[in-house]
């Protein structure tokens, strides 16, 4: 099996020395701050904050399912967005052309987009 | 550069991958799968797509994986219980592992005995590359996408209708 | 060659570090400032003159706080999750254009630490990735409030990503490209080419959706339920403590200004200037300084403070200086254009502030409505009626 090495599309090198920057910033202000800060839990502070009552009980209950909706249609709507900026890119090149085959992609969305409105499920009740 | 950059995220995609498997609570094996997909992104990136590397992380890390998270938090799953595992299971499994993984690295060789890895080499990842094969020459599946978005959006509502009610 | 461009962008990566985290200190102080003068109060002002070195003291106070980790938690996520938010917080800063190409002592260079070909959709996978910080806080914290401000805040933030994503693709529409620097380069030439005012459709609507969609991904008023502090205390990070909670508040200032940036590149021409030089418009930078610091110096001889009688006169020397700088050509070539890029960023953070003195807080059923049911289809409205315009017009 042969390797060949191109550079990889120009320009990744210096985020990646951004991002080493980034992770070890946070990593030695915490380790830093551990040095110098003092250290004296108690049974009091170390309990779950419910402003000074005794927390009734564990906090990972059943939510609604109204956030499970949301982010349901988000994936869908994303994916849908994604497939516009390539077609941004190329707007002035594809002309008249471009313009309807957008408006039929979106305007099947948009059918979607009523129907679940018809259907209620953008309320938040 | 790109060999070590390849190599680090490579295990980091494996490493995270086997631990998608073995943790016992879900959100610790979803937060895996997310770093599987971040990892998939920068070996696309180095391959030359970059549009699909910002595509992957915005589709798989950034939505697909939100909700997941917000079932796991939505439906309080708790730490997976373990059930004492059969004998042949305990010794079998991971040899057998082992050898699965031979005969298909074996077959691949096989295949493809003069294949080449080529860092860098493609070069339609722009974006303009993408827009100009996606509205002209694929130009049917992408219209045929926005029914599949229909149809999910469909089957969404259809699943949550009782809830809504 | 290979290694001046390791030694420039070393170079270029810790004075961009360094002027960020600098911002981030002072944006603070800012920000409690105006907030302050809205309210007719001082704000800070016993930590150095007006002040000046609150930021530095509130460094120290929270490096030397108690970090308490509650036995309770699930360990690693929170430990992971303020790291997570900080790092992508900062990490899309690396893509943004501050000027155009300089020369400094022979070396040509781009103020920017790199320039992507597809930096637009870069900030947006990043950006993509800080809901995790915050969802995975309030869950690992193991907390009622922290729980509900975490899912609170994630589900706003990617409700609001989609009228943000299209308010996005809008100006692309007329400048075809990802790449922050073109982007930028083909709104050159004064006030009416930038996409915010650009024929055949100006992004005026977009540009207004970019920004209500950027205050809600940046959790700020009137979008700031997730720490709503009358119902949830403080939402997702109510059981951090020390420098845990300062990665979060930096890091909810680090996309303050990235998405004031991207504002500034989308919809404002970066850094170019409103009218061209050739009209005078770079002697208005140096104009401005020098009207500051002679309002500062008239302020310090008739102070009315008696700390007044040394500080004002100090920084209206220091303003008539810079204004002064600004005058020479050899420094023109990207001073001006740093002075436009943050002067436009600038006015955008005021916003953000303005608007946080004045605004009350929606309520949740209110939020949620207001994306999906309002913003989302005028997004894609616009950007349909922007696709047809411009293709009409070319």
């Amino acid at each position: 099996m042969r390797v060949i090495v191109n550079d990889m599309p120009n320009g990744y090198i210096p985020i990646f020395i951004f991002l080493a920057l980034a992770i070890s910033f946070p990593v030695v202000a915490i380790v830093a701050a551990k040095l110098i800060r003092p250290s004296a839990p108690s049974l009091t502070k170390l309990e779950a904050y419910e402003c000074g009552i005794k927390a009734a009980s564990d906090s990972r209950g059943r939510y609604t399912v109204r956030f499970y909706i949301v982010a349901i249609l988000f994936v869908i709507f994303d994916v849908e967005t994604i497939f516009l900026f390539p077609w941004a890119v190329r707007y002035r090149a594809l002309g008249w052309f471009g313009v309807s085959e957008i408006a039929v992609f979106l305007g099947i969305l948009i059918v979607g987009y009523i129907w679940a409105y018809k259907k209620g499920a953008l309320e938040w009740v | 550069m790109d060999v070590i950059l390849f190599l680090v995220f490579a295990i980091i995609a494996v490493v995270c991958a086997i631990n998608v498997v073995v943790q016992s609570h879900p959100i610790s094996s979803a937060v895996s799968l997310i770093g599987v997909m971040g990892s998939l992104a920068i070996l696309y990136l180095l391959l030359g797509a970059e549009f699909i590397a910002a595509a992957q992380v915005i589709v798989y890390a950034g939505a697909v994986m939100v909700l997941f998270i917000f079932v796991i938090m939505l439906l309080n799953a708790g730490t997976e219980v373990r059930k004492g595992r059969s004998l042949m299971v305990q010794v079998l499994g991971v040899p057998l592992l082992i050898a699965l993984l031979g005969v298909l690295a074996f077959f691949v060789q096989r295949l493809y005995p003069r294949s080449t890895v080529h860092f860098g080499g493609f070069r339609g990842g722009s974006a303009l590359a993408i827009g100009r094969a996606l509205f002209t020459t694929y130009l049917l599946p992408f219209e045929i996408t926005s029914i599949l978005i229909l149809i999910a959006i469909l089957g969404a509502i259809v699943l949550a209708r009782k809830e809504l009610e | 060659m290979i290694d001046s461009f390791v030694v420039i962008t070393l170079i270029k990566v810790l004075v961009v570090f360094a002027v960020l985290m600098t911002t981030l200190a002072y944006l603070q102080w800012v920000e409690r400032k105006v907030i302050a003068h809205i309210q007719v109060r001082p704000g800070p002002y016993r930590v150095g003159p007006h002040g000046l070195l609150q930021p530095l003291a509130d460094v120290i106070k929270l490096i030397t706080k108690e970090d308490l980790v509650p036995p309770y938690v699930n360990k690693p996520l929170y430990l992971a999750a303020p790291f997570l938010a900080i790092t992508m917080a900062l990490l899309s800063i690396s893509v943004i254009p501050f000027g155009p190409e300089i020369k400094v002592a022979g070396y040509s260079t781009l103020m920017q630490l790199t320039d992507l070909n597809i930096g637009v959709v870069f900030v947006l996978a990043v950006s993509s990735m800080g809901v995790y910080g915050i969802a995975l806080a309030g869950w690992a914290s193991n907390n009622k409030y922290s729980l509900l401000g975490g899912l609170r805040s994630s589900a706003q933030m990617i409700s609001y990503e989609l009228p943000l994503s299209l308010a996005i693709a809008a100006p692309l529409l007329i400048s075809n490209t990802l790449s922050l620097r073109t982007l930028v380069e083909k709104q050159a030439g004064g006030i009416l080419q930038w996409n915010v005012l650009h024929g055949p459709f100006p992004q005026i609507f977009s540009f207004v959706i970019f920004l209500i969609a950027a205050f809600a991904e940046t959790n700020r008023v009137p979008f700031d339920l997730p720490e709503a502090e009358n119902e949830l205390v403080a939402g997702f990070h109510t059981e951090y403590s020390s420098m845990k909670f300062a990665s979060f508040f930096m890091a909810e200032y680090a996309n303050m200004i990235t998405v004031s940036c991207m504002a500034t590149l989308l919809f404002l021409g970066g850094w170019m200037a409103p009218w061209p030089a050739a009209y005078g418009s770079s002697f208005v930078p140096p104009a401005i300084f020098a009207i500051a610091g002679l309002i500062a110096l008239y302020h310090g001889v008739n102070y009315s403070r008696k700390r007044d009688k040394y500080t004002l006169p100090a920084f209206g020397v220091i303003f008539l200086i810079v204004a002064g700088i600004l005058l020479l050509p050899v420094v023109q070539a990207w001073l001006l254009p740093l002075f436009w890029f943050c002067a436009k960023t600038g006015a955008i953070l005021f916003g953000f502030m303005w608007i946080r003195g004045t605004l009350p807080r929606f309520r949740y059923d209110q939020l949620m409505g207001f994306t999906w049911k309002f913003l989302f289809p005028v997004a894609m409205l616009n950007l349909l009626v922007t696709g047809f315009l411009v293709a009409w017009f070319s």
